[in-house]
């Protein structure tokens, strides 16, 4: 099993979520995160008063997968939430240990 | 004009009355002559009535459009501004003002301002509001009822003191502002009113002052008088923890933006109700309101254009604002372009006056209070020495020259002593009362309760519980 983290441009979120659902992906957790890699921010300006905006708003994706699915899932997001500019994001894979489903106990890839 | 009209109508009224005399071809018997004179004494009441009942309308209107420039007017706009933490303190401040100042009025309020014919303040003549009722009060509106005058004028105590908060906001106790507030009325609102409105009083250019100063809704009384009196403020509390480090940026330019368009709309009621009739002044006066605010929204956002290369919603609005405040003593004084030149005047000035001079000196004026109403309040105010006609509002009498655009140049000379005693008087008095209060309540919470924000510490709520 690998967890997969992945930080994408809001606006490329239906996109993303619509061709995951399509490689067969049934859950997904996502949040709402501000950050900045190289991409950077803009800045305000309110009566005279400038601000720097350098967290920027992204979607948090993260799901657990089955080894069989991982490179899929990674194909799929890479087409789908390119756009081709700079901060369209990064995408994390760790290894996982475990999984349980917290409803019928049952372990491992059968909880995914 | 208006009497013009009346007499015409008595006029012809009285001929219609006469033409089937003559083919009688007898003179009026004494009976007659009777019946024709009750009926001109009843056409007399009915021709006062109706402009009574006309002006009357007006100004109840205008009472409630000024009403709504404090809440929601005020408060929104205010509300807009400040961080997310402080959104229903500042609007409660505007909201308490509503009532106390309503039950001060009553009380004493209205009597101080326009009670007695003193130079500096009124008496008690109406305090507990004697002797307000549907009589007119000859010296001051002639066709409405005392009652609606009080009204009306008792809005405008109602937002003098609220357009403060814009300088304390985000860091002052709300026991501290409303002692503070409900102080400052007395102290500072009712002599300045009644000095530039009030029968006798030293800068009433109408009724006998030594210093006639041209204040048609409020210049003086209203905006340099919370204007400066918001910057004693700003510097006798100090900066909000972190400014301006920090980053304030306003939470809610949406709720602003809301603010602004019903101040802009509530503003018709200020400066064309000031008119106190449904008169062709009252119109006069609205249109200038209407073009000043117009070409000051265009001014500030053109300096925004110029120097940072965008207009924002946040300037255009601002500088709506502060056209209105300028063309407040000017509005039922000058003609419709002068109007257009003093908005464009005060939004350049004031954009100028929140960017760069308060930058330069570093005083934490939350909201513009100063900047706006205090600098668009004086840089109106002396306009409307320079602009005001005998065309538009010949108050000195028939023919006599008003402004300079008349030749009386000395009117500018006039507004500057106006200008000069209520910067004084909102200067002393406020530092004075903020002393007071500072011993008596304290005035700023405490560096936590700041951090936490005023919502939760000073009421106990908070404006947005958007979790289901």
């Amino acid at each position: 099993m690998m967890k997969l983290e992945a930080i994408i441009q809001p606006s490329r979120f239906e996109s993303v979520k619509d061709a995951l659902r399509e490689v067969g992906i049934e859950g997904m957790t996502v949040t709402e995160v501000r950050g900045h890699g190289r991409q950077k921010g803009h800045t305000e300006v309110y009566r005279g008063r400038e601000y720097t905006v350098d967290l920027l708003p992204k979607l948090k994706l993260e799901m657990v997968l089955p080894d069989k699915l991982v490179n899929t899932v990674v194909d799929t997001i890479l087409k789908t939430a390119k756009t081709g500019k700079i901060g369209d994001g990064k995408i994390f894979l760790s290894r996982v240990e475990e999984a349980i489903r917290i409803r019928n106990e049952e372990r491992g890839e059968n909880a995914l | 004009m208006k009497h013009a009209l009346w007499k015409c109508s008595l006029l012809v009224a009285m001929v219609l009355i006469a033409v089937p005399l003559p083919a009688q071809q007898t003179p009026p018997s004494a009976s007659q002559t009777s019946v024709t004179n009750e009926r001109l004494a009843q056409l007399d009441q009915r021709v006062t009535a109706a402009q009574s009942s006309a002006d009357n309308a007006w100004m109840l209107v205008s009472a409630a459009l000024v009403l709504m420039m404090t809440g929601p007017g005020l408060a929104l706009f205010y509300g807009g501004l400040v961080r997310r933490k402080n959104t229903l303190a500042i609007m409660m401040q505007s909201f308490m003002l509503m009532a106390v100042i309503t039950g001060m009025w009553a009380l004493v309020g209205y009597s101080l301002c326009f009670g007695g014919s003193g130079p500096v303040i009124g008496g008690f003549e109406h305090a507990f509001l004697r002797g307000v009722g549907a009589e007119p009060n000859a010296d001051y509106a002639g066709t409405i009822p005392q009652m609606t005058f009080m009204v009306y004028q008792l809005m405008f105590a109602i937002i003098t003191p609220a357009l403060i908060t814009g300088a304390t906001a985000e860091r002052m106790k709300f026991s501290g502002t409303v002692l503070f507030l409900i102080l400052w009325f007395l102290v500072v609102y009712a002599p300045l009113a009644h000095m530039v409105w009030g029968k006798g009083g030293l800068l009433n250019a109408a009724l006998g002052g030594k210093f006639p100063t041209l204040d048609f809704a409020g210049g003086t009384v209203v905006h340099i008088s919370s204007g400066v009196s918001a910057l004693v403020c700003a510097l006798y509390l100090g900066k909000r923890t972190g400014f301006p480090k920090q980053p304030m940026p306003p939470h809610s330019l949406v709720l602003s933006f809301i603010g602004a368009c019903l101040l802009w709309v509530g503003w018709f009621g200020f400066n064309a109700g000031s008119a106190l009739a449904s008169s062709p002044l009252a119109t006069s006066a609205f249109v200038a309101t209407h073009f000043a605010a117009a070409a000051a929204a265009l001014s500030w956002s053109a300096a925004e254009w110029i120097k940072n290369g965008r207009a924002s919603a946040l300037g255009a609005i601002s500088g709506a604002v502060a056209g209105l405040v300028a063309i407040t003593p000017a509005a039922g004084f000058v003609a419709p372009m002068p109007a257009l030149v003093i908005g464009v005047v005060a939004g350049a000035f004031c954009y100028w006056m929140v960017t760069r001079i308060k930058a330069i000196f570093g005083y934490d004026d939350a909201l513009d209070a100063f900047g706006v109403h205090g600098a668009g309040g004086t840089i109106g105010a002396l306009l409307t020495g320079v602009f005001a006609t005998r065309l538009i509002n010949p108050i000195f009498g028939p023919g006599k020259a008003v402004g300079g655009s008349d030749g009386h140049w000395g009117q500018v000379g006039n507004q500057f002593v106006g200008v000069l005693i209520a910067w004084g008087f909102a200067l002393v008095g406020t530092l004075v009362l903020l002393k007071v209060v500072d011993l008596i309540t304290g005035l700023r919470v405490t560096e936590d309760q700041e951090i936490e924000g005023l919502d939760i510490t000073q009421h106990g709520e908070e404006a947005y519980n958007l979790e289901p």
